[in-house]
This record gives structure tokens, sequence and C-alpha cells, in this order.
């Protein structure tokens, strides 16, 4: 296959690309430059996008012998992930922008454009596996054809499992998308792979920082971007304890930097329950009014037709089946029920067909174990029956049944 | 006494603008004299034997461009000689002048003229004045000459390239001159890619100075002079041992000066010759280009209506729908070596600077690709490009529609320029 190695400059990228040219594949490095001011790169080797970064991904190239390019994404990335994170806070919600990168820019605009130049796979350095089987149906002439299904399953490291950013690339994504890192158990063993080659990036630091966020300062961001506006900070009876400079810079269920004066009454540390945009007023309160068990999804993704079908169809929905759902980066997986329901952007017509009857719809979930706490609107959820994606959803509201009352969103 | 060079590697080279091989008689004196020892500023028999070398070299040089050999100042090269112009000239002038603070360049120069200006400005008080160019990248003439006539007195310099580096439009310089004397205004040059192309003779161009570079006419990298006027006002940018008469200091590098004086006189010496076969070779590929991709649209001033106008050896084309990174990458996997031909940063190739003061839409400007034929390039060089172009047009498009796709582009209210590159 002709692949396009997508390539940051850490060690997992350069170590994927070795695998896929080990694997026989014909490949080429692509650095992609998502930095919109190329004079103020950051020196750092924290994020995915300064000139030390673009250098490092070169010299691994060399040392594999492939072609490097450096691809100008940046004004697709301003357009898309940057803008999304800055709306989405604005809105008083709270984005991953690792999501969107993924949707937006890995698995879009740069396979995308990968596909019109002939290429046959993107592969990236995220831990994550691809199971593929092979499953027979009636064809349309009565004749048995054997298609591949190609599942996203969890690395087996479960420490560094990237399955929950992936899942938003949906089922046409992934096909055209290869994770030789995906059987990796430990970031060691990949160093150690980086270092038999010779590549000098195997005693890189791993990032964790929002790239383009260059001194990890959220808040300080989204002021420079957004500009002040002061509010007040009420606890959930209305009355005012504090006041800030923009309640986008508020996420549900923060408890750090609320600098109110006065303890609560109960001596207890006070939570962001509820950030209001258009009042710009940041509700706080005690913990326990964070705790949800109910969870409505929208712009939903999902990688498991033979799930959904085999739940069955009832008119808008589909039946409720049993899955684990994650909501951040690397939360607990907590058991639940879910279903689909057909949104604005899926047709009736879909639902005959019975492929893929609810992308772009909405999603329902019901904790039936433990309770969530502080999950916010925008954030993403991603529902799994073990280790395998059945889909992802962009939570739209979160509340707890028995009070029945919405606490974001 | 021309010698033909080995071919760059395998597949055909069409980027002999970025640099192109070494001549094989540059390679022999410059092997030669690695041998020998011997610091040109030393006063023992080795020193002087090297001093003999650097002064031939300077008198072979001087000989080639029509200059005399105490005009010539040998530096590490294209960006040093630029950088030494612009601000040796403006600190130069200001200390007899301190009112002449205005620097005139044309919109279109490297950015080694370029960014020593924008430097000048950012640093020590400078004016920078771009001076607008045609559609074909000439200088406006008219826009000089009203520029000197309202404030001609403020005038610390004037650059204007010989020959575009992306475009190869050819400058009215002479005219530029002519102007800018009644002044007393000094006028520089960077004809890094115009030596070995065209006649340059510094006498003759009235020029006060005028850059030019080894490793574009067949010498070494890091090498190369500036020529400039005896008497000129010219402050040193690198300050030590005062060598080349003081005003550039540091130990002369006798192999690769000598082996940049033997490129300089072989690419003069055969100038007439090899340019012709690089017309020859750039027409064949000019008609090519356009009959296998119609859409396709010459850069510059069509060399088959007037060769006079622009370099032999460059053509240059926008692809409309098409990102230069995708024409670059699929041509480079077909075997045909090309160039975006404006500078890059970060391994990021940008709209060009010259291109848009050529008034080319930056979407268009996105498209280009320069070929820049040398002394190694053959018809089958030109047919493997003219081979490839149709496909790598095709696909580059398709790519082009998937990048633009989902995305408004010039529309967007967050985006925001930081480029301090002249628009």
């Amino acid at each position: 296959m002709r692949v396009l190695a997508a390539m940051s400059g850490g060690v997992d990228s350069a170590v994927a690309a070795a695998l896929a040219v080990e694997a026989g594949h014909e490949v080429v490095g692509v650095h992609m430059a998502l930095s919109r001011n190329r004079e103020q790169f950051r020196a750092g080797s924290r994020g995915c996008c300064s000139i030390e970064d673009a250098g490092d991904a070169r010299r691994a190239a060399d040392v594999l012998g492939i072609p490097y390019y450096v691809w100008d994404l940046s004004e697709r990335f301003e357009d898309t992930v940057v803008a999304d994170f800055l709306s989405e806070y604005e809105a008083g919600r709270t984005p991953n922008p690792c999501v969107r990168c993924n949707e937006h820019i890995k698995f879009e605009a740069l396979l995308d454009k990968a596909t019109a130049l002939g290429f046959d796979a993107v592969a990236t350095g995220h831990y994550a596996q691809v199971v593929t089987r092979e499953v027979t149906e009636t064809g349309p002439d009565g004749e048995p054809v054997t298609r591949t299904v190609r599942e996203l399953h969890r690395s087996p490291n479960e420490a560094k499992d990237q399955s929950y950013v992936l899942a938003v690339m949906g089922p046409e994504r992934l096909a055209r998308s290869i994770f030789p890192l995906g059987g990796f158990t430990s970031k060691d063993e990949v160093r150690e792979e980086a270092e038999r080659r010779g590549l000098s990036v195997s005693n890189k630091p791993d990032s964790y920082d929002i790239c383009f966020v260059s001194d990890g300062d959220t808040q300080g961001f989204l002021r420079s971007r957004l500009g002040a506006r002061t509010g007040e900070i009420v606890d959930s009876e209305g009355e005012v304890l504090g006041e800030h400079e923009g309640a986008y810079a508020f996420t549900v269920g923060q408890r750090k930097g609320l600098a109110l004066g006065r303890p609560a009454a109960d001596g207890k540390p006070r939570y962001v329950l509820e950030v209001e945009p258009v009042s710009n007023r940041v509700v706080v309160g005690p913990a326990e009014l964070l705790t949800v068990d109910r969870i409505v999804g929208d712009r939903s993704v999902w990688l498991a037709d033979d799930v959904l079908a085999a739940a069955g169809w009832d008119q808008a929905a589909s039946d409720w089946f049993e899955a684990t759902v994650q909501v951040r980066a690397h939360g607990v997986p907590v058991p639940a029920r879910v279903r689909a329901v057909v949104g604005p952007a899926a047709g009736a017509s879909e639902e005959a067909s019975g492929a893929a009857p609810a992308q772009g719809g909405g999603m329902e979930v019901e904790l039936t174990g433990e309770t969530l706490r502080g999950v916010a609107a925008g954030q993403s959820l991603v529902v799994y029956q073990g280790t395998r994606v059945v889909g992802q959803s962009t939570v739209q509201r979160a509340y707890r049944a028995a009070r029945a009352t919405s606490l974001a969103g | 006494m021309t010698s033909t060079p080995a071919a760059p590697g395998a597949g055909a080279y069409l980027d002999h603008a970025a640099t192109t091989p070494m001549s094989p008689a540059a390679i022999e004196a410059f092997v030669a004299e690695l041998t020998a020892t011997g610091n040109p500023s030393s006063l023992h028999s080795a020193g002087r034997a090297a001093r003999r070398v650097v002064e031939e070299s300077r008198e072979a040089v001087a000989a080639a461009l029509g200059a005399r050999p105490s005009e010539v100042i040998f530096t590490a090269g294209g960006t040093e000689s630029d950088n030494l112009a612009i601000k040796g000239l403006f600190w130069g002038r200001r200390t007899t002048e301190p009112r002449r603070r205005r620097i005139l360049v044309s919109a279109v120069e490297h950015h080694a003229v370029l960014d020593p200006a924008f430097w000048m400005a950012e640093h020590t008080g400078a004016e920078i004045v771009l001076l607008p160019v045609d559609d074909e990248g000439r200088l406006d003439l008219d826009a000089l000459r009203a520029e000197l006539a309202a404030k001609g007195d403020e005038v610390a310099l004037i650059s204007v390239m010989w020959a575009n580096n992306e475009v190869g439009t050819i400058q009215p310089v002479q005219e530029v001159v002519q102007i800018a004397r009644p002044y007393g205004i000094p006028v520089h040059s960077d004809a890094v890619q115009a030596v070995g192309q065209v006649p340059v003779d510094f006498t003759a161009s009235g020029l006060d100075a005028l850059t030019l570079t080894g490793h574009k006419l067949g010498g070494p990298v890091g090498v190369g002079a500036l020529l400039a006027k005896r008497g000129l006002p010219l402050t040193p940018v690198l300050h030590g041992g005062g060598q080349e008469r003081g005003v550039r200091s540091g130990t002369l590098d006798t192999p690769a000066i000598r082996s940049f004086a033997v490129a300089v006189t072989e690419a003069v010496g055969a100038r007439a010759e090899r340019a012709e076969h690089l017309a020859g070779l750039r027409d064949e590929l000019v008609r090519g280009v356009r009959a296998a991709v119609p859409g396709a649209v010459l850069r510059g001033p069509d060399p088959l209506v007037d060769p006079s106008r622009r370099l032999p050896g460059n053509a240059h084309f926008t692809f409309p729908g098409c990102e230069g990174d995708s024409l670059l990458y699929l041509l480079d996997s077909a075997g045909v070596q090309t160039s975006t031909g404006s500078a890059c940063q970060a391994g990021v190739p940008q709209p060009s600077h010259v291109l848009l003061a050529m008034g080319v839409p930056e979407d268009d400007a996105r498209g280009a690709l320069r070929f820049s034929l040398g002394a190694t390039s053959t018809h089958a060089d030109v047919q493997r490009l003219l081979d490839a172009l149709p496909q790598v047009v095709a696909r580059a498009q398709a790519a082009g529609l998937a990048s633009s796709a989902g995305t408004s582009r010039g529309v967007s209210s967050t985006t925001t320029s930081t480029t301090r590159r002249p628009a």
C-alpha cells in the first residue's frame, strides 16, 4: 500500500512510520504545520507545531529513508479546531480540541488530501487497535457475500489508550487509517523500538497540553482571544459569591481557580455546576449536585452497525443495549444502557436499510451502575462494549433522573 | 574550456536556480587548493602563495564582470553580500547625511535584500519604500521617478535585482541607475541569478554595488562577492581582522575563492552558447507545459514573444486549483525535482511575495512551480516533466478540492495573518 505517515516529530509517530515501512508499505512522511504564526513557533518540545518538532520529524524520515514533506494545514486548523474551541467555551460548553483535531484535521483534511494524491491509508502513532473480521451476508442476488469489518478497539496499553479521541472518525475514515502502535503495551517498548532504529526522538518527553495554548494557560488563551467579560459567580440559590473575568473560562466540575473569598457554610469544597453564557454567570455548589446518571448526546458517530442492528429499531430510536461509557480522555468507563436516536441529520429511509441508521443523530445514555460527576456539555462521550468502540457522541446535556433538572447545556 | 558537470542524481533536476552542480574545473581548483596551507594575511612564503591565489582570483572575477580588481570584495555568498550592501550603504550614508533614511527596494527582491531592509527599519530608523512592479514582475520606473521627485534627497540607497529568482524577469537596472544619478543615490543590484545567464558588466551598468554568488554558476556554496565602487561609503557588517579593504573581516577562504573565480570565468566565457542552449530547452518546456496543461498560466514575460525580457533558464507557471506542495510531491515521486520558487518557512511553501506583487491572487499563487535549467539540463529532463505533468496536475487538482472542502478560505474572521513580508 501507499501509506502517508503523519509525523508530529514525536517518538510515537516516528516508530509508527518505521513499522509501516517495515510492513512493506511505500511510505511518505508528512508533518502538519498547524500554527498560523510561523514566527512564533513554540520552542519547547511539548506541542506538535514547533519548528523543532518539524525538524525532528524530518530527521526521523531521513533515518527511515522515506520522503518527507510539510503540509500547511494551519488555516483549516484555525477555522475548525481553534474556532470550535473558542465558540464552544463561549457557549458555556467544554470542548476537547484533540477530538476535533482528529475529526477535522488528521482524519479529514490530511486523509482526504492523501487519498486524492493517491495514498491508500494514513498511518498515525495513536495507541488504539483495529481488529478486522470477515462477515458473510446475503448479497442482492441471494449469493453469500463476504466483507471485512474493521472494529476500533482500545490499546492494550491502558494508560496510553487513545481510542477515546479516535472514535469520532467514524467507519469510513477508519477504513483508511492504520495505527501501527496498536499492539504495544507500554511506552517504554515504543521508546526501545525507536532507539533500536537510531531514531533520535526516542527520549523526547511526551506532550500533554493543548498544542495551540503555548504555556498551558487555557484561561489566559481564552481571555486573549475572547476578551475579558466580568460577571458574577453565584450559588444554586442565586446568591452572589464572587466575580469572574469571563464565564467562558469555567468548565462544569471545575473546583480550582474559583477564587471565592468566603468558604461554603458547610465548609465543603464548591464546584462549578453550570456555566450560563447568556447571563455570563457561573453557578457553583457542592459536589453532590454535580452527580448525573442521564446523558443526552448529539452529532453521534457509530462504528458498530452490528451492535445497533442486533438491538433493533422502533420508530425513531434503537432499542436499549448494554455498554460502558467514558466521558474523558483518561476517565473510567462506567456501565450504562445506551440507545441511538434518529436525529435531524438522519433520514427515515436509512432505518429500512439497517446500516448506520443514526450517523449524525442523537444518543441517550442511562448509567446503570456508578454515577458520573461534572459531565459538561461539549465533552465527547464514547460508548464501548468491552474493548470495542461502539460509537461516539457530543454531550448535549447531563442530568440526574431523580432531580430531573438539567445541570448543563 | 567549458567543462560539463555531472548531473545531480537520478531523475530530472529542474531546480538549478536553487543550486546548480559544480563544474569539474571548479571542483579541481577547489580540491587542489585544499592541499595547500597558508593564510593570505600571513607575511611568510606560505601566506604569500595563498595571497597570490586570492589576488589572481580577484583579477579573474573582475575581468569576467567588467570590474576593477579593487572593486571585488569576497564574501560568504549572496546573502552576506546583500546584507553588506543594504546595511553598509545605509550606515555609510547616514554618517554624512543623516536625513537620508529611506531605502528603496523593488517589491520582488529576494529575502536576502528585503529582510535586511526591514531589519534596518525595525532597528535603525530606516524607512522602507517598496517599489511596485507590473504584471510581469518588471519594476515600475515611473513609480521610481515619482518617488525620487518627491523625496529624492531623503533616499539612502536603491536596490533592484538584476533578474528575478522566481519568474526570471530581467529588471531595467540601467534605467534605474540613470534615474538615480542626478540625486546622488547609490544603487545596488542583486545579480545572483543573472551572472552566467545574461551579460553583466559592472562598470558599464553604472551600478555602485552588485551581488553575486558561487553556487548558482558552477562554483561552491559559501563563497560569493560584492562588487563595490571604490570610494563608496560602506560601513562594515563583520568586524575583525580588517581583510577586504577593512569592509569584510574574516580569514579569506582561498580554496573557495579560487574555485569561485574559475567558475565565474567559465560561466561568463560560455554564457552566450549556454544561454542559447538553455533558452531552446526552456522554450520547449514552455510550449510543452501549455500543450499538456492548457489551464496553466505562464508567469513573468513570455519568452516566446520576447526572449530578452527573461532569464534563458527560467520558466514559471501557476496551475489553477493546485497547491504547490502537492505538485512538488507528485513530481518528486515521478522523478522530477522542481520548486515552488518561493521562500519556505519550516518547510511550508508560502504564497510568493513576488507573485502577489505582480497582482496574482493568493489562491492562484499557491499553485506555483518554478522550472529552472542549468548546464546539465537535457531534452530528456524536459520530456520527463512533460510526460508526468498531466496526471500530476489532475491529482493535485483533486487534492486541492479535498483541501478546500469544508473550509471557506478567505472569509474566516478568526484567521490572522501575522506575516511581515510585503504583500
